[in-house]
């Protein structure tokens, strides 16, 4: 028996078509109770932004749950200090909820900190430390006096809000970090990266096109970050904000608090790579500088694209499903598809806003599926219905695209793939090529089933199969 | 280099952390070694027909829990999240309850809802039969396919525990529900059941293939994500996956023939669903270690025997006689090598007893357990491991690091989350139980049987081979 795949009528609004009339997507709001949203929660948003920043210690108070599951999972890198990768955990235990886990927890820091020397600490409130009232700011301006280092507690209760949420946490904590070091020696041309993650070395590929550009990368917040660095990156002229979901909020405030502009940019695909530079070099103006961009432009894209021309001949026409955190990735994505000849026929994200969709219904092709805070089922109904031969997203995603014979492209933090700058864009190209013209396709269910090809045993009679 | 290694140092006999915290981690942990209570629970759910697991709970625990078994599964994991706000924290989460239970409802046409607690709902004291009650006892505006599921709840607060303990208690919890609940005069056949812990799909097609050799088909698994966590490629969206324990058989486990209840540690575990079934419906239960190694599964056998009244088949003498044979080829290769142990307790229970009858030490054995039975039952099961190894119980791998130095272990076993410290020894890892996020196949790592135990047991030792090649400065290719 087959039977449609139900839409919840409470997501319907948040669905809509590229080219067709209607109101604004619905976006912003808390998941629908049992919908199988694939969003984290507050806790997950703080812990992505912070986690990169290589010399501080990041403690996670609560139950083991939190620290366990976000242990040394993610492809950011550290040119120097590892102690990020550690799972620290307060591990709180029954008696430490019915009697209260600050001792715990100050234990933990002082132990810690002795230990591992670290520049900074970082506590993260998970969701029973906001019932049980520990205070957590309490313990952490305690043990700063005590042992001289910045202890930060992140509010990232998971309950209390969205991953958005968890971002602005992440942004308070970094702001009181900031404007505490020497800006001496920082040049008059001096940026600081802000949102890039440095996974698979993403952020040591984007200050090199800047170092080449004679311009100076004052911190890089957070991927391969430093407390010190982070300290003094309010000497810096320029904030650019990728991944502006997440770090907008501090960029705000810096330019608030310390004059410094910002701008929002992307790292991925060819234009939006290029875009950035060039917007560098006309923010600090001069013809000089503008060359030395369009140079740094001219060699990198000379190197890659003769290689994107041959995949971009495989792979004319096909379509991808894309579904990813944050809108500016996705207007990255649907633009480097484009490069490699290809069509985006569903787009989403999960934390995208109004003006977001805005723009995604205005830059995608008619017929486009435009979707806030999917659920597996929807995005599978939409891949069926679209036919698409690539989905890019992250691990939640792979197996819904796999289990349909559908390629997929890994884009998510846990990726060990550098998939940002003018390399980024050829590792880009390399992966979805290798992934929508591997031969296993020809041999999977649902696509030999379009060939007409009847395979030689059938395969086990679900209980239901949905058309 | 090699010689070093290849001496047996008497070991002080020590148990730790039996009992409440262990001293030297009185402040929580570093690295864990072990999961939340929620994570087992979901793994349970997911091996029941047609069950959709909901966590009741903030966003994030679905999701992350959906990730790390993802990763490991490499299979659609569902988990439906009743998605707690500030609101619901102040409020109390009926409204999310019912309304996650409709939506679950509406969206997978479920069989079973399996409901596990979060520590946010167990610590704001949810009364989850309460709402449950009311639940089933409001009319529903649902279409009318979506038929009312049966909802099986279990208590998992992430602070009390871990995902062994998780995944015990929803079992129990399940067995509880339906055991016994079939409609008057229904005439279920009397089966054999089995309760396999948590052991990977292939170990589950295995216990069936192994009782199949006995001529025992009837055979009731209980999880069995056999197939709902190892499936084909499908040709059309399917919501929930085929495969799983069906309702119907666990509503007839009140007359199972015997009850195999497996694991070490369960097995003094004062109520597990064995027991219940035992206690309320006087089923037999057999509890046994996992079948890992000749002693376990020999106890195995003799249980099967026992139930269904059939002498050892000569497919599983054979097996057994090829393994003692191995054990026999390999014997001077792991004279007093030294393993280190880890993971859930069943597990390395089970691991622990096996490598003591091939000559490995295993000189640490960790678990993020605290239940304070491990200790015991790997001294039950092999006798001559007392005082001469290390137990720790609510261990983390920034305790087992602390003991590198002075135990120079040759291997590690256990999950991936140990690679980083193997990488950093030198030494090799053979990977086994969850998580196994780094390699190809977790789903299909086989332990149990004689024929599981060979597959581990080669493993173990071309581990040890291969090692001992690398560090070679000639190279050999003939060893």
């Amino acid at each position: 028996m087959t039977q449609p795949l139900e839409i919840l009528p409470s997501r319907a609004a948040s669905i809509v078509e590229a080219g067709q009339a209607g109101g604004s997507v619905r976006c912003g709001k808390v998941s629908v109770a049992g919908s199988v949203s694939q969003r984290a929660c507050v806790f997950c948003g703080s812990r992505v932004v912070l986690y990169p920043i290589a010399d501080a210690l990041h403690l996670v108070h609560g139950p083991i749950g939190c620290a366990a599951y976000t242990w040394d999972i993610r492809g950011a890198q550290s040119s120097g200090p590892q102690l990020f990768r550690n799972s620290f955990s307060t591990d709180l235990q029954e008696l430490d909820v019915i009697y209260g886990g600050e001792k715990k927890l100050e234990r933990a820091l002082r132990e810690l900190i002795a230990k591992h020397k670290p520049k900074a600490a970082f506590v993260y409130g998970t969701c029973i430390v906001g019932l049980i009232g520990d205070d957590v700011a309490a313990v952490c301006k305690r043990l700063s006096a005590e042992t001289g280092i910045p202890v930060l507690p992140v509010a990232s209760e998971g309950f209390k809000g969205t991953k958005k949420d968890g971002y602005k946490a992440a942004c308070e904590a970094l702001y009181k970090l900031i404007g505490t070091g020497d800006t001496s020696e920082i040049s008059p041309l001096s940026i600081n990266l802000m949102g890039d993650f440095n996974i698979a070395g993403e952020s040591w590929v984007i200050r090199e096109y800047f170092e080449r550009m004679g311009i100076q990368v004052v911190a890089t917040i957070t991927g391969d970050g430093r407390v010190d660095a982070i300290r003094r990156c309010h000497g810096a002229k320029l904030n650019l904000v990728q991944c502006s979901g997440s770090m907008t909020h501090l960029a705000k405030k810096m330019h608030e608090e310390h004059g410094i502009p910002f701008k929002r940019v992307s790292f991925f695909g060819i234009e939006d790579m290029s875009a950035a530079l060039y917007d560098v070099a006309k923010f600090f103006g001069g013809e000089e500088l503008m060359d030395k961009a369009r140079a740094v432009v001219r060699d990198e894209v000379a190197k890659i694209y003769p290689q994107l021309r041959a995949w971009r001949d495989d792979l004319h026409g096909k379509k991808a499903a894309v579904y990813v955190g944050g809108a500016f990735k996705a207007f990255s994505l649907v633009r480097a598809l484009r490069t490699l000849g290809m069509r985006t026929a569903v787009v989403g994200t999960q934390t995208g806003d109004a003006d977001d969709y805005n723009t995604l219904r205005e830059m995608c092709d008619p017929g486009t599926i435009i979707v806030d805070d999917s659920n597996p089922i929807e995005l599978a109904k939409f891949c069926l219905e679209q036919d698409v031969d690539l989905f890019i997203g992250g691990v939640k995603e792979r197996p819904i695209a796999y289990k349909l014979g559908i390629g997929f492209c890994d884009h998510n933090h846990e990726r060990k793939e550098c998939l940002a700058g003018f390399v980024g864009m050829l590792n880009f190209g390399r992966e979805v090529h290798a992934s929508v013209m591997s031969p296993v396709w020809n041999f999977v269910p649902r696509r030999a089933a379009k060939r007409g090809t009847t395979p030689v045993t059938s395969t086990p009679k679900s209980k239901e199969a949905v058309a | 280099m090699s010689c070093s290694s290849c001496t047996t140092q008497p070991l002080a006999p020590e148990v730790f952390g039996a009992e409440g915290e262990h001293p030297d981690f009185p402040n929580g942990s570093t690295n864990p070694c072990k999961l939340c209570t929620p994570l087992g629970a979901c793994l349970a759910f997911k091996g029941i027909a047609g069950a959709v697991p909901l966590l009741h709970g903030s966003q994030g625990c679905a999701t992350y829990i959906r990730r790390y078994l993802i990763s490991h599964f490499r299979e659609p994991v569902d988990i439906a999240s009743t998605n707690f706000s500030e609101d619901t924290a102040v409020f109390g989460g009926r409204k999310n309850l019912h309304t996650a239970l409709d939506n679950v409802g509406r969206q997978y046409r479920p069989e079973l809802v399996g409901i596990a607690t979060t520590c946010l709902s167990e610590t704001m004291g949810e009364n989850m039969p309460m709402l449950l009650g009311e639940y089933r006892a409001e009319a529903r505006d649902l279409p009318p396919e979506a038929e009312r599921p049966e909802l099986v709840h279990v208590s998992t607060p992430s602070f009390k525990g871990t995902h062994a303990s998780g995944f015990h208690a929803a079992v129990r919890a399940i067995v509880t529900a339906l055991a016994g609940t079939e409609s008057p005069g229904a005439t279920a056949e009397s089966r054999l059941a089995i309760f396999p812990g948590m052991v990977s799909p292939e170990d589950l097609r295995h216990l069936r293939d192994f009782c199949a050799a006995w001529g025992e088909d009837a055979i009731t698994l209980v999880p069995d994500y056999s197939e709902t966590l190892d499936g084909p490629s499908w040709a059309n969206f399917i919501r929930t996956p085929p495969g799983g324990t069906t309702i119907d058989e666990l509503r007839a486990l009140s007359h199972a023939k015997a009850a195999l209840e497996l694991g070490h540690s369960l097995a003094t575990a004062p109520i597990t669903a064995g027991t219940h079934l035992k206690t309320k419906f006087s089923v037999p239960l057999h509890r046994l270690g996992l079948p890992i190694g000749v002693r376990a599964n020999d106890a195995f056998c003799t249980a099967l025997a026992e139930a269904t009244g059939r002498e050892l088949p000569e497919r599983i003498a054979a097996e057994r006689g090829r393994l003692l044979d191995s054990y026999v080829d390999a014997h001077k290769y792991l004279a007093g090598k030294k393993a280190i142990v880890y993971g859930e307790d069943d597990l390395v229970a089970g691991l622990t007893v096996f490598l003591a009858e091939t000559g490995v030490v295993p000189v640490l054995v960790a678990s993020g357990e605290r239940n304070g039975r491990l200790a015991e039952a790997i001294f039950t099961a092999a006798p001559e491991l007392r005082n001469r190894i290390e137990v720790r119980e609510g261990s983390d791998f920034g305790e087992i690091e602390q003991r590198i130095e002075e135990l120079k272990p040759d291997l590690l076993i256990g999950s991936s989350k140990g690679y980083k410290l193997a990488r950093s020894l030198g030494v090799p890892l053979v990977r086994c139980g969850f998580p196994v996020h780094d390699r190809l196949g977790a789903q299909r790592i086989r332990l149990l049987g004689y024929g599981g135990t060979q597959q581990l047991f080669d493993r173990i030792v071309n581990a040890l081979l291969e090692a001992k090649q690398e560090h070679s400065d000639i190279g050999y290719s003939y060893l």
